[in-house]
């Protein structure tokens, strides 16, 4: 019997594209999921309450205080908004960095490395997460209910700062996740306290990083770059600053990708089989 | 005699996790870490929102700083979304038939270990986070309950909190043996118990309406009675209005989570193969 799941074979002896080899990752990925179909809404469901109660949070603060910093309610919605949808594509895609550790100790890892294909695809292929889709819908509704309130004139330029913001903080969540990654081929376990630099950042980006204080700010902008995702163009789009370069700042923290990378080049250099 | 002998039994297992918790020292650490810059950003948060306004601030400065420095350090104790992997694999990798054959009943063998892996948690993690809490400056700095009885207070409410946590950790554990999807039920109950719980923001700065209902609810019994009790701000009235809710809830979980355990052990149709 034909199985209608199945997908057509790729029979060319020509290598396909990395980006077509992903795509089949992702889909055999989801139709895994798909497999338990109760058990994924449950977990949509989970992770769009995880976020929810941080937005709760967020607006009982804001019904005893109103602004904090000069931010209004609304301003810190886009923030979170912003950096929640940042975090959950990262983590989406990048999941199987996340979930790293596993690979390295069952020794899973030497099955990539033997096979003709850049490891970064594979490890990114391992896992797709789709229930993250749960915390993206709590984003986009943050976004619906902000993005007209929060008194700012929208025009193209500060349209593109937000998709600029988006994808620049993809691209650093990813790389933080590839870092951590990184660790395990060291520590073959995952370092918990990386934990800070993902969740903690996903958890207290809510407010802009100035809140946090100047020592924050300084640290957000030099040391792991989440005010060039999050405070600078932030400012620009809501009126604080009109400085043109906070538009483009975001994409300069594409350039993170490129320390983690090297990190991860030199573990993987490093990496001893563990597994058995 | 016989009841001596059945204490015993769940007294070595809880001896044996709590030995068994206190060897993962580098995990400890890493939690540490963690929990500390987390406790950092969130007094920074506050301290934030109290700049803007003071006279908006529920409790005063110092006891919230008190509230988020304890919160960290006790963490282990009062959460309720850190659930044992290991009883989820017992339950849906069908383990379970052997814990069913021991003369011994797996509710309370369960809340044995629960409570020794909680307290093993805590004396691991706690010690360094209060030192530091303790020493960093003025206004950020935890303050010491005003008195001894405050403080035996404390005690006793953390002793209730911890078994209210972990009560109602056992009855998520309960209704796995009827959904075996046991990630989709821990995530939800999770964040919204975390949220109910005061783990979020503490629950004296939810609005009054919200809170009211919220001091009421089993979950206020776990974190929120013990941190608030340490500071000694609260009235005598308002004390014993906690700790007489703190025991009525944990009478009412481990009622409820005790015989769903029953129906489940009956019921229970093993898995794995």
């Amino acid at each position: 019997m034909k199985n209608p799941f199945s997908e057509k074979p790729i029979r060319s002896t020509k290598k396909t594209s990395a980006l077509k080899l992903w795509m089949r990752y992702v889909g055999i990925n989801v139709r895994c999921a798909m497999q338990y179909k109760m058990s994924f809404f449950m977990m949509v469901l989970g992770q769009f309450f995880v976020s929810f109660s941080v937005f709760l949070g967020i607006y009982f603060m804001f019904q005893r205080f109103h602004s904090v910093k000069g931010y209004s309610y609304n301003e810190v919605l886009l923030c979170y908004a912003t950096i929640l949808m940042e975090f959950s594509l990262a983590e989406m895609t990048a999941r199987g960095f996340d979930s790293f550790s596993s690979m390295v100790r069952t020794g899973s890892f030497d099955q990539v490395l033997v096979r003709p294909r850049n490891e970064v695809l594979q490890v990114l292929g391992s896992k797709f997460e789709l229930t993250r889709i749960g915390r993206m819908l709590q984003a986009l509704l943050m976004f619906v209910y902000a993005i007209p309130r929060c008194g700012v004139d929208w025009n193209f330029a500060k349209a593109v700062t937000l998709l600029f913001m988006l994808i620049g903080g993809t691209a650093l969540f990813s790389g933080i996740f590839m870092i951590y990654a990184a660790f395990c081929f060291f520590t073959l376990e995952g370092l918990e306290f990386m934990n800070v630099f993902t969740d903690g950042a996903k958890e207290h980006g809510k407010y802009p990083i100035d809140v946090y204080g100047k020592k924050m700010l300084l640290f957000g902008t030099f040391f792991v770059p989440y005010a060039l995702v999050q405070y600078y163009p932030l400012c620009y789009v809501i009126g604080k600053s009109d400085n043109p370069l906070y538009i483009f700042l975001p994409l300069l923290a594409i350039l993170f990708l490129i320390p983690s990378y090297l990190f991860w080049r030199f573990g993987v250099r490093r990496y001893c089989s563990s597994g058995s | 005699m016989k009841s001596g002998f059945t204490i015993r039994k769940y007294q070595s297992f809880f001896r044996l996790r709590f030995v068994m918790g206190l060897q993962y020292r580098a995990a400890a650490l890493a939690g540490i870490t963690t929990q500390f810059a987390w406790g950092f950003l969130a007094i920074m948060a506050f301290s934030a929102f109290y700049e803007t306004d003071p006279a908006a601030f529920p409790m005063s400065f110092q006891d919230t700083v008190t509230y988020i420095w304890l919160q960290q350090a006790f963490l282990a104790l009062f959460n309720t979304w850190m659930l044992e992997n290991e009883i989820f694999d017992t339950i849906s990798g069908g383990n379970i038939a052997y814990e069913l054959c021991r003369p011994i009943r797996i509710y309370n063998m369960w809340i044995a270990r629960s409570l020794a892996n909680r307290f093993s948690r805590a004396v691991l993690r706690c010690l360094p986070i209060l030192i530091v809490a303790f020493l960093v400056p003025a206004p950020y700095r935890m303050v010491l309950p005003p008195d001894v009885p405050t403080f035996l207070l404390f005690v006793l409410s953390a002793v209730l909190g911890t078994s209210v946590a972990t009560a109602f950790c056992m009855i998520v554990y309960g209704l796995t043996f009827f959904t075996i999807s046991p990630q989709g039920v821990r995530i939800l109950f999770a964040s919204l118990v975390d949220f109910l719980a005061g783990g979020i923001i503490p629950i004296p700065f939810m609005p009054d309406g919200v809170r009211r209902v919220m001091e009421l609810l089993p979950f206020a019994s776990m974190q929120n009675a013990p941190l608030r009790i340490f500071t000694g701000s609260l009235s005598a009235q308002e004390t014993a209005r906690m700790l007489g809710l703190q025991f009525f809830w944990l009478i009412a979980l481990v009622l409820i989570g005790s015989s769903l355990c029953r129906v489940a052990e009956r019921k229970a149709c093993i898995q794995g193969g």
